[in-house]
């Protein structure tokens, strides 16, 4: 299927090359390294920004009221408006806070955010970073944020946080498991851990159909697992108001605040994106079998534009969690992970090791 | 029991204690010495069983203090009004009953603080609203300059 | 402070596992400024003392220095979701004391009141006990149909929380000739959406695991610690004062009193569930019947009581209020006490939480259903 007018490795390529044409390999690395920065930047503000906007949006539509209106049109503004007052507000610190951890754990969060989000295939060739182990590099990367958390609510010195980020570890650490669990099942159908390999193979179905059942509770596992490891609702006990005023970020303020908030809704997306590439065929269009005027119409749409659809999706489905469903209690948690999700996911395993000998996949 | 059972059964039991009917409800006025031993037996006493304890209040009369407890039969569904006055209106003392009734000892805790009454054998007697050095406001005798004006 | 004081008198006892946190005065749970001092080892509680006293207003001294039907304006400002109940309490006694008969649309006009009332405050229960339990819809849900009574209220006599519409001897005004109309709708609509209430929280998994088999609170323990309203009840104290000691046009209606033995934080949820349907009932009796008549008799000019002791109980949304007034003949009370029913409930918190997690705590406090003004008074 030659539909090249959306691969983007023969623009990226060319882009390279003009700039070796006109300065030197280390100056191109350079010039390069700014751009996908400041890119990954302006990317992480705005989607972020969106994203604070559409659970507004979202959550007014299930509490039946509409939301942000003032600011702009249909209150496009507002999350603008608010991000201006955090960079505005005085940044407040405890006085026996640990100075240095203190302002070093939103940084640590941020950057786990940032390092997650190089290996995200967004279409095809848009893509920064493409190990052969991109999956295991997400799951790591992405329990570095746990460690600024738990930094946060240590070094704030208030026994609210620190419950908070004990909670926030207990969490993080067990829900881990099951990310990587259920990811390891989508590995074994795929073959592959690298991320571009596994959405090219997603080429004729998408592996939430291919994998049969396996592959479906798989995807259920990963999102409530995921939604775990986002500390959203209903498993937000690491802020939770009503019992822990804010958790671990309660003595934080202005952008250190904004930090732990954006770095919140980013994880989000990262989770989204995770699911979409490896469960929903990432930037792959739509295809059923042999309906082939039907594959050629769904080729026709941009992998920008699946890609972000289906993300978008994935994160309504999280943002409806949260406003649906009360809180978890720590203990009902745990439990829910160790006694099942974790074995739920160790015969799903197995399952779909049966599915991949028998090949009933092809 | 209806009243004039309950006070004619009342005024058997409690030979020291002056039984009559109030407005409302019957009432029995004890003397200080023999309050806790009154409530025991009110509750006890398997014809009486006044096991809820709704109000426990004070009242500044110029003579004297008076704590007044209102108590409910759950089993028998009747009401008593049990009254003691203290000696000594400027220092009152009392015996607690929140062994008795465990909800006392909070309500004790606000006459303390409001009256000034003070409970023997209460085992958390503190101020429950107001400041330590602050008075006793429901006293009459209660004078405060700056917070109450006087019209 | 007395509060810090016991701090350095029991800091040598603290065992090192434990450690103390202040829930309160500014906490979002404690709905108002209630301060907890919880002694905690890890996420389990071990002890719970409360500390009230920060919005204590001294109500009950202000009232020996103003008239009888001037009380009733303070009554509005204790437990302030059950305004009505308050304000009436106040005049039955002084109805009582003076032995004036109140004519029969009074009692039917009150008793409505008081359910819609009961209804808006177990409205307002249900959405912040949703949003304790992290559930943040309820709260809309709840606020959306609680309007429709607030605007009833505010038809009927003007104000929408602090209502004062009781006076001794009647009401303060007529009812509005859309009144009946209106409740009617109200109950109309409101009997579709409570189901809605059901659908949204009750039969969640996460909230029945949140909610069952925590917070237990034996009959025993009810009765001592005076526990009143649906948390006694849930516990199986028969404790309605409706049934009891009937008031208003109460003797008239037929209604349940709603019992339950269980005793945990879902009982108490349910029983408050049914109340509304309970209230609707009690509601359709009486609103087509509104007998014709004053809406209020005509009382002497300067209210005095003979003098004695008067005391009257009614029920309100959190459970039995007590009002009692020792007269000197004046016309300002002698002494004036009011029978809280927060202030009972309140303190039987640490039985039932003690021993368990930070989360139920909240939860348990939830299902008491606290007005701090109520408990501080």
């Amino acid at each position: 299927m030659g539909f090249n007018i959306y691969d983007f490795s023969g623009m990226t390529h060319n882009m390279h090359l003009w700039f070796l044409e006109r300065m030197s390999p280390t100056a191109t690395t350079i010039v390069e390294w700014t751009i996908i920065g400041v890119s990954y930047m302006l990317f992480v503000a705005l989607f972020g920004l969106f994203l604070v906007y559409a659970e507004r949006k979202v959550c007014a539509a299930f509490q039946q009221r509409l939301g942000p209106m003032r600011v702009g049109y249909w209150g496009l503004l507002q999350t603008i408006a608010d991000f201006i007052k955090l960079l505005m507000k005085e940044l407040i610190m405890p006085k026996s806070a640990d100075k240095f951890l203190y302002n070093l754990a939103p940084f640590i969060v941020m950057i786990a955010t940032f390092l997650a989000m190089a290996v995200l295939p967004f279409a095809k060739g848009l893509q920064t970073l493409d190990f052969d182990i991109g999956i295991f590099y997400v799951t790591a990367v992405s329990s570095v944020g746990v460690i600024g958390i738990l930094i946060a609510g240590w070094s704030s010195n208030n026994k609210y946080s620190l419950i908070g980020a004990m909670r926030s570890g207990a969490q993080i650490l067990s829900y881990e498991l099951s990310v990587s669990l259920s990811l390891v099942t989508i590995i074994i159908l795929a073959g592959s851990m690298q991320l571009s390999v596994v959405v090219e193979s997603q080429r004729d179905a998408w592996f939430i159909f291919k994998g049969h059942i396996p592959a479906l509770i798989a995807f259920v596992i990963f999102l409530i697992a995921g939604t775990a490891e986002t500390n959203r609702g209903p498993f937000d006990l690491a802020e939770a108001e009503s019992e822990l005023t804010a958790g671990f970020h309660t003595e934080y303020s202005g952008i250190k605040f904004a930090f732990f908030f954006l770095a919140e809704y980013i994880n989000m997306f990262i989770v989204a994106a995770m699911a979409t590439t490896v469960f929903l065929g990432g930037w792959m269009p739509l295809h059923f079998g042999s309906f082939e005027s039907f594959n050629v119409v769904m080729d026709f749409i941009p992998p920008l534009v699946w890609f972000f659809m289906k993300v978008l999706g994935v994160i309504f489905l999280i943002m409806w969690f949260k406003w649906t469903f009360p809180r978890l209690r720590v203990d009902q948690i745990l439990t829910l992970e160790w006694k099942y999700l974790l074995p739920i996911n160790l015969i799903n395993i197995l399952l779909m090791s049966l599915v991949v000998l028998t090949k009933f996949h092809l | 029991m209806i009243n004039e059972e309950l006070q004619a059964y009342l005024a058997g039991k409690f030979s020291n204690a002056e039984v009559k009917p109030g407005k409302q409800y019957l009432e029995i006025l004890v003397q200080a010495a023999d309050l806790h031993e009154t409530a025991v037996q009110l509750k006890g006493v398997p014809e009486l069983s006044f096991d809820y304890l709704i109000c426990l209040t004070g009242v500044d009369y110029p003579e004297s203090m008076q704590i007044v407890y209102h108590l409910e039969s759950v089993k028998h569904r009747h009401m008593v009004v049990l009254k003691v006055n203290t000696a000594d209106r400027v220092d009152p003392k009392v015996d607690t009953v929140s062994d008795v009734w465990q909800t006392a000892k909070y309500h004790e805790r606000e006459v303390y603080d409001l009256l000034g009454v003070k409970f023997n054998h209460h085992t958390d007697l503190r101020r429950l609203f107001l400041d330590d050095d602050y008075g006793f406001p429901l006293r009459k005798d209660f004078k405060d300059e700056v917070r109450i004006v006087e019209r | 402070m007395s509060e810090t004081k016991e701090i350095i008198i029991t800091s040598d006892k603290i065992h090192t596992d434990e450690y103390l946190v202040n829930m309160g005065p500014q906490h979002p749970s404690t709905h108002g400024v209630l301060r907890l001092l919880v002694r905690l080892e890890g996420e389990m509680v071990h002890n719970i003392q409360p500390h009230v006293g920060y919005i204590h207003s001294g109500i009950e001294k202000m009232c020996e220095a103003i008239s009888y039907p001037q009380v009733i304006h303070l009554t509005d400002r204790m437990d302030y979701l059950s305004a009505h109940m308050n304000n009436e309490a106040v005049a039955l006694c002084i109805e009582n004391a003076l032995q004036v008969e109140v004519p029969e649309r009074v009692k039917y006009i009150r008793t409505i009141m008081d359910e819609l009332s009961r209804l808006a405050s177990h409205q307002l229960w249900w959405c912040v006990m949703g949003m304790d339990l992290g559930a943040l819809t309820t709260f809309f849900y709840g606020l959306r149909d609680r309007e429709h009574i607030l605007d009833i209220f505010e038809e009927t006599c003007g104000a929408r929380m602090t209502l004062n519409y009781s006076v001794p001897g009647g009401v303060m005004f007529d009812i509005h000739p859309n009144f009946q109309k209106r409740v009617k709708e109200f109950i109309k609509e409101f009997r579709k959406k409570l189901p809605e209430y059901d659908q949204l929280l009750t039969g969640n998994v996460i909230f029945q695991e949140r909610t069952n088999d925590i917070g237990y609170l034996s009959l025993e323990d009810a009765i001592a610690w005076g526990v009143t309203g649906p948390s006694g009840r849930g516990s199986g104290f028969s404790c309605d004062v409706r049934k009891h000691q009937p008031y208003s046009a109460y003797p008239l209606v037929q209604f349940e009193e709603k019992l339950a033995t269980k005793g945990d934080t879902f009982t108490r949820y349910r029983l408050r569930m049914e109340e509304m349907y309970e209230s609707l009932h009690i509601i359709e009796q009486l609103i087509d019947n509104i007998p014709e008549g004053d809406y209020a008799v005509k009382m002497k000019g300067v209210v005095k009581l003979p003098e004695g002791e008067f005391y009257q109980r009614v029920e309100t949304a959190r459970g039995e209020f007590g009002v009692y007034i020792v007269s000197d003949g004046k016309k300002n009370p002698y002494r004036v006490k009011f029978r809280s029913p927060g202030f009972s409930n309140l303190f039987a918190l640490n039985k039932m939480a003690a021993g368990h997690k930070i989360a139920d705590l909240v939860a348990i406090m939830s299902t008491l259903d606290l007005v701090i003004p109520d408990i501080d008074r």
